[in-house]
């Protein structure tokens, strides 16, 4: 499994879906379960600690395709 | 001397003239446009031409600032207003309150028409859509920078959905350069950008302000984008051809904005409800565990030893129980048959004949039996037996049955 802090929004909100649908089947023996509990609860957080630190980047393309900050 | 008018007296009166004609206090002209200048005070002058004449024009920046399109040189427009006299200059001219671009009815018509093609093409076909990513990482925006448009966007982004990152190729949006500039900032987007989605939008505005939008250019380069194109132009009654091609049509800018992004309220609050439901699924999984752990003990203890040695004695003393039910059986029966031989026995007792009046005899001198009287001489001792006592006697004659059968014929 993949350093959480190095994963994007998406990757980690997706990982988190498959996590409950994994428990929610029940077929996970029950240490294994007692690890992606734990998992999940940190992508959860990890996902509601990017939303909150987020600020929207605004960027510009120019002519010959660089993207610079727009002024 | 002839009286002279002075150059203000005539000009005045000339002024005049054009004033109290009604006719041309409120006029509709038409022509191409040249010379435009834009003068920093906001006030527009322009010569409206045709092949024969030209006539100067003036629009206050009152009456320019009201307007939906900003004529260029070689734009045909018709103009209303007045036409009156700038004595300063003893030029006539119009003075403007309004202007519209010619030939709206052909911008219909040649939206129909490459509607129709484009259609035709299958360039609107709901199968060419494609899907706009529920959580785009970068966003590529076409549009003006200066647009409040553009500001409408950025806002709801930022309220939104600020993880994502904007990129803006911008474009002009209006005007006759415009569709292929579109198409150049829709192309540097796919060439030189990974974005997830491109938001190609502009304000509301006249038809003609949105023309840019029902080019040919524009459309086929939004088909031709590798990138999913989102489209708000105009207002929501406002139907662009670009808004057929795109993959999604909003019906503003800011509506599209809304469309490509979650929103982070709605991320928190299932953020919150997935870590709810992870708690509960750890406590419901402990829970079948433990359920599932009782009832492991209790087939455990079904198939125990012990439990078989149980079985097994219970087995035995059943099987204890039916052999002695058997053999009760089998003596009751033997009993029975005992009884019946005994009766039989009894019957058969030679005493019992014995006492019906019969007699055993036997020779004295051995006890051997006497059945029959041949071989018993006349002087032989006989013992005669009753069932009460003996009696001990001697032959005396002898005869046979010959004789009786003789003396009974």
């Amino acid at each position: 499994m993949s350093d959480i802090n190095e994963l994007s929004f998406e990757a980690a909100y997706t990982e988190l879906e498959s996590i409950i649908t994994k428990l929610e089947s029940g077929e996970i023996p029950l240490d294994e379960s007692v690890t992606l509990f734990e998992r999940g609860r940190q992508l959860s957080e990890w996902c509601q600690s990017l939303l909150d630190k987020a600020e929207l980047r605004v960027n510009q393309l120019s002519p010959d395709g660089r993207v610079e900050p727009l002024e | 001397m002839p009286d002279a008018y002075s150059i203000t007296q005539i000009t005045t009166h000339i002024r005049e003239i054009f004033e109290v004609n009604e006719h041309l206090q409120d006029i509709w002209v038409q022509g191409e446009v040249s010379n435009m200048r834009r003068a920093a005070s906001g006030h527009w002058y322009f010569t409206l031409k045709d092949a024969g004449a030209q006539l100067k024009a003036v629009m206050w920046r009152s009456s320019a600032d009201r307007q939906t399109i900003r004529p260029d040189d070689g734009d045909a427009i018709m103009v209303h207003g007045y036409i009156s006299v700038y004595e300063p200059q003893g030029v006539y001219q119009l003075y403007a309150d309004q202007v519209r671009p010619l030939g709206i009815g052909d911008l219909y018509a040649r939206y129909e028409e490459l509607k129709a093609l484009l259609q035709a093409e299958g360039l609107f076909d709901p199968a060419r859509k494609r899907p706009i990513p529920s959580f785009p990482r970068q966003i590529g925006v076409v549009t003006s920078p200066e647009a409040a448009a553009f500001q409408d966007v950025q806002n709801v982004l930022r309220r939104r959905f600020p993880l994502a990152e904007v990129i803006l190729s911008p474009t002009l949006v209006q005007g006759a350069d415009a569709p292929p500039r579109i198409v150049a900032a829709l192309e540097r987007l796919n060439q030189h950008t990974q974005v997830d989605v491109i938001l190609v939008c502009r304000g509301g505005g006249s038809i003609e302000d949105l023309w840019a939008f029902n080019d040919e250019r524009v459309a086929r380069a939004i088909a031709a984008s590798r990138i999913p194109v989102v489209t708000g132009v105009g207002h929501e009654t406002d139907f662009t051809i670009a808004d057929f091609v795109s993959d999604l049509r909003a019906p503003t800018p800011s509506a599209a904005a809304e469309l490509i992004t979650p929103n982070r309220d709605d991320l928190r609050l299932a953020l919150r409800t997935a870590t709810d439901t992870l708690y509960g699924l750890l406590d419901d999984t402990v829970a079948h565990r433990r359920a599932d752990l009782t009832a492991l003990r209790r087939t455990l203890g079904h198939v125990s030893p012990l439990n078989q040695v149980r079985n097994l004695r219970q087995r035995v003393d059943d099987r204890s129980a039916r052999l002695l039910n058997l053999q009760h059986t089998r003596l009751d029966r033997l009993r029975e048959r005992l009884a019946a031989r005994s009766a039989a026995l009894l019957v058969a007792d030679p005493r019992a004949i014995l006492k019906r009046g019969f007699a055993i005899v036997s020779r004295s001198e051995d006890g051997l039996p006497v059945t029959q009287s041949a071989g018993v001489a006349p002087g032989t001792g006989i013992t005669v037996q009753f069932y009460d006592g003996e009696l001990k006697a001697r032959v005396e004659d002898k005869d046979s049955h010959e004789r009786y059968k003789r003396t009974l014929f």
